[in-house]
């Protein structure tokens, strides 16, 4: 299954900067108000090739970002094995970096500053300035290196999360609703950005998303979660080459097929 | 038709609104600024009521009143308001010009700021002669006019600089090591659980005992009363440090630790680069709080056992039923702390540049 998905393009990723990601049979849940155990992933299972790009979609509430959390390291899962290239996934780690669903920049920290944080955090930061420059450039904000986040939009934060995670050189980019608050011209402007970002780099994505389009135009691979507790319903292969247009009847089908799998094909 | 009415009148309007602007901004931008003359009649308010204060302090006699025949420095008192009154009529006139240059209008702006101040005060000073010097109204040893306390400043203040230079000595060690003990305590207890388990018990028994309950037992267990005195401040300034300190490390947003966990943080980064200025915003609340009970400690503490100080500088002037000095010495007092609450502002505002909407002192 996955190797199918690798031999779309086997030549346009570079895999030795990316990470082979592995879940089996996941669990996980929390403790909920009145002592009961709110389960939300239900045995997952998935397999992200070096330098894949998944897509996860799902109801609200499903479990996606709990998913996330899982799989950079920031919580442990109740029962089953998350792994990077084999290796348990115990803690996070900044070859996998996560863009939050909120922005979430420090407030007293200037632009800069944010994206700095990653390469400050590993002490690496006197060698790294001029890849912070970079970052800032890549997501259009090298004006804005002094503002504080206060002085951003809502789009602009967005966007410099995205540089601080890229200034790290991640194996693996797991992206929680990054593009969520941008309006919808950003948006897809950020998309095709995102794109070239990873072909370039050749890093695996883990994308959450409630936009079919969005999934269908980036990722390989689109996965389908149920309604919490979460399963995976599907998953289905975009066979499309790179670079895809937004207007592609193969895309069109698709995106029928996946809203049949959310439970919504009778709105088609 | 009135739609269509409506739709002519922007069409119409716009070229009469095209060419007005420019025919004034021209000039303006072409031509050096002119000085433009405007009396500043409000001005005058602030000459008089200090005029009128001069006038009343040195054209009436003094009425003598218990062992005072006549007050000392009146004569200076009733001069220095004329030339103060002189000074602000000079303000007036250059407060009528515009286009002074930036450091003078800096300057009127701030005299136009204060004429309704100087006015209250000008009339205030003038009631306050009145009712003492020139009626008797309000008789010594409890009421002086205003010059008396020059008198006071006059022969003491060598001792009064001194007093104010040991309490500010005494405060500066207490507060010193209340706040660094009040802020390492606070971020301990926010952050580990152990230090929370054993510290927070005492925090809570103690913290809430006023340091002034223990100023003599303090004064027996230390060494010096100076010692003492250093310890219960610290301890005024140390506690609520701790308690703010302590809720604003609590209360940081997880989300903030996650984001620095996934791109590398160290627990010393986590607490250093995250907690710490995440909570710096409620520490200065803390040390604001601390500044005021170190205030309170300090001049207790140096009225009951501390031979010097502006606590004890009070306490000897009682001892001579010396108000005049007391008044004195209170408003030395009222500078020194007010100022020590703005430092702490401007200190803040510098450090939380990055908030929005924060109280100006
Ligand atoms: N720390 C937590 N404690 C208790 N319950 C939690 C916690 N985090 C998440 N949950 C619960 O787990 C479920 C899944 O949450 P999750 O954030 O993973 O949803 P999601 O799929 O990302 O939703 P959305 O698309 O709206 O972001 C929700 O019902 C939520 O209430
Ligand atoms: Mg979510």
């Amino acid at each position: 299954m996955v190797a199918a998905a690798i031999a779309l393009q086997p030549e346009e990723i570079p895999a030795q900067n990316a990470s082979r990601i592995q879940a089996a049979h996941v669990r996980h849940g929390f403790d909920a108000p009145g002592g009961e155990r709110l389960e939300v992933l239900e045995d997952v299972s998935l397999d992200i090739a070096p330098g894949e790009f998944v897509a996860l979609l799902g109801p609200s509430g499903c479990g996606k970002s709990t998913l996330l959390r899982l799989v950079a390291g920031l919580e442990a899962a109740d029962s089953g094995a998350l792994t990077q290239d084999g290796a348990l996934i115990t803690r996070p780690d900044p070859s996998r970096i996560v863009v939050f669903q909120d922005p979430t920049l420090f407030p007293w920290r200037t632009v800069w500053d944010n994206v700095a944080l990653g390469l400050e955090a590993q002490g690496i930061l006197k060698q790294g300035k001029s890849r912070v420059d970079e970052a800032l450039k890549k997501v259009g904000l090298d004006g804005f290196a002094r503002s504080y986040p206060h002085q951003l939009s809502g789009g602009m934060a967005q966007r410099a999360a995205l540089a601080r995670a890229l200034v790290n050189n991640p194996k693996l980019l797991i992206l929680d609703e990054p593009l969520g608050k941008l309006d919808s011209l950003t948006r897809l402007e950020m998309q095709g950005e995102l794109l070239s970002l990873w072909q370039r780099n050749g890093f695996s994505v883990l994308l959450v998303t409630h936009d079919i389009e969005e999934a269908l135009f980036l990722a390989q691979r689109v996965i389908i979660f149920s309604p919490r507790p979460a399963r995976i319903v599907s998953e289905i292969f975009v066979d499309r080459p790179y670079p895809r247009h937004r207007g592609d009847a193969a895309l069109a089908n698709l995106r029928h097929e996946v809203l049949n799998q959310l439970g919504l094909g009778k709105s088609w | 038709m009135t739609a269509a009415a409506t739709l002519l009148r922007p069409a119409e309007a716009f070229p009469q609104a095209a060419a007005a602007p420019p025919a004034r901004v021209a000039p303006a931008a072409t031509a050096p600024p002119v000085k433009i003359f405007r009396f500043y009649w409000f001005g005058l308010a602030a000459v008089a009521a200090w005029a009128l204060l001069g006038a009343v302090t040195l054209l009436f006699p003094d009425k003598p009143a218990g062992f005072v025949e006549e007050w000392p420095y009146t004569r200076e008192f009733g001069l220095g308001a004329l030339a103060l009154a002189a000074l602000w009529l000079a303000a007036t006139v250059a407060a009528s010009f515009r286009g002074l240059g930036k450091r003078a209008e800096f300057v009127t702006d701030l005299y136009r700021y204060s004429v309704p101040w100087l006015v209250v005060l000008g009339l205030g000073f003038t009631l306050w002669e009145t009712l003492t010097a020139k009626t008797g109204e309000l008789e010594p040893p409890f009421f002086a006019p205003p010059s008396s306390i020059i008198d006071a400043y006059a022969q003491h203040y060598a001792l009064l600089a001194d007093s104010a230079f040991n309490s500010l000595k005494l405060l500066a060690k207490g507060i010193f090591w209340g706040a660094a003990a009040g802020f390492a305590i606070g971020v301990a207890i926010g952050w580990s659980k152990r230090a929370n388990y054993w510290i927070h018990p005492i925090l809570r028994l103690l913290g809430p005992l006023p340091p002034t309950a223990l100023l003599p037992i303090a004064f027996f267990f230390f060494p010096t009363s100076h010692a003492a005195s250093v310890f219960l401040i610290a301890l005024a300034t140390g506690f609520p440090v701790a308690i703010l300190t302590w809720s604003g490390v609590a209360g940081v947003n997880k989300a903030y630790y996650d984001v620095a966990r996934t791109l590398g943080a160290s627990e010393w980064f986590l607490i250093f680069r995250v907690a710490v200025p995440a909570a710096l915003p409620q520490v200065f609340v803390g040390l604001f709080m601390g500044l005021g009970g170190s205030f309170v400690v300090l001049i207790v503490a140096e009225m009951m056992g501390v031979k010097s100080g502006l606590g004890w500088y009070l306490d000897w002037a009682k001892g001579y039923a010396d108000y005049v000095n007391m008044y004195g010495a209170l408003i030395v007092m009222t500078i020194i702390f007010s100022s020590l609450i703005s430092l702490l502002f401007a200190v803040r505002d510098r450090v939380l540049v990055w908030q929005k909407g924060t109280v100006k002192w």
